[in-house]
């Protein structure tokens, strides 16, 4: 039964991804999306950690619903990032998708390993690109339930 | 995207369920290869490959329903997602629950995913489709990942 506090309350998304193209085109396809949603990036993996903790400049950031993770970031690794917030008691409950350009079975693997809970990776078509977030919005957002 | 059929573990203690899930995976046209335990004990000797399964491949995917006889669903979640070979296997967590704290607990165990289980056949058809269209088309399944491994 939602509150009256939960209705129209959008779905926060914090994507850490560092190129600014895969940015925009994640932004275009969810703005499309049925379920309001808010989203916020970061460009590396210690403004990623800082976000979640709300320390430094985004002291005032929502707790994200759902997690876009690159693997391959500036400053701390995706790899590195995912780690910590799955080992974390307050943040590891935080739905974590993988959307990178790596098809590495290492990779594939180990983030599994470490609880992400999956794994897509990016095609370089734009039009294929826009499916694939579409899909991840129509999972993520429509059909699963998500912590809150 | 996987080219093997896909192997479901499911597990689920009630029958009609237990039927109302594989038709709806059935409905459309992907195939599907359905192994089902009746209660947390079975799900995991299964996975443990002990007693009477020691020949049940590994499963791509698991389907599982928090309310079990024996041995509930959340016990299931934390023994499969402790295990250093298991815990890689993706659990969308499917039952009737709509409960804030039985989803949190799940995410918090590790559960890759949670669904509520519709009443309505129609919706679970659909919801069987959106999943089959995420796991098996869009996201890759870490079987998929030691195949590509193993052939190489």
């Amino acid at each position: 039964m939602l509150s009256m506090s939960d209705i129209g309350k959008p779905i926060f998304i914090l994507m850490v991804e560092d190129n600014p193209a895969d940015v925009r085109l994640t932004q275009e396809a969810l703005k499309e999306g049925k379920v309001h949603n808010h989203l916020y990036t970061v460009e590396n993996g210690e403004d990623a950690l800082d976000f979640l903790k709300q320390r430094g400049e985004f002291e005032d950031v929502p707790r994200p619903d759902l997690i876009l993770l690159d693997l391959n970031l500036p400053k701390k690794d995706g790899r590195e990032v995912l780690e910590e917030i799955k080992n974390d008691r307050e943040l590891r409950s935080i739905p974590v998708v993988i959307l990178t350009t790596s098809k590495a079975e290492e990779d594939i693997l180990r983030t599994y390993n470490l609880h992400a809970n999956c794994y897509v990776t990016k095609p370089v078509d734009l039009d294929e690109f826009m499916i694939v977030v579409k899909s991840i919005e129509n999972f993520w957002l429509q059909i699963v339930k998500l912590p809150r | 995207m996987v080219t093997n059929r896909c192997k479901i573990l499911l597990i689920e203690d009630n029958p009609a369920d237990v039927r109302l899930t594989v038709e709806a995976f059935r409905e459309n046209h992907f195939d599907e290869t359905f192994y089902t335990v009746k209660d947390g004990v079975e799900a995991i000797m299964f996975l443990r490959k002990q007693g009477a399964y020691s020949d049940v491949p590994v499963p791509d995917l698991i389907l599982l329903d928090l309310n079990l006889p024996k041995k509930n669903g959340r016990e299931v979640l934390a023994e499969i997602k402790h295990d250093p070979e298991l815990k890689r296997i993706p659990v969308v967590v499917l039952t009737t629950s709509n409960a804030d704290e039985d989803i949190e607990r799940s995410y918090d165990l590790h559960a890759n995913c949670y669904i509520t289980k519709p009443v309505d056949l129609d919706d679970f058809i659909y919801i069987a489709k959106t999943i089959k269209e995420f796991w098996f088309r869009i996201a890759i399944l870490p079987s998929e990942a030691g195949e590509c491994y193993l052939n190489i």
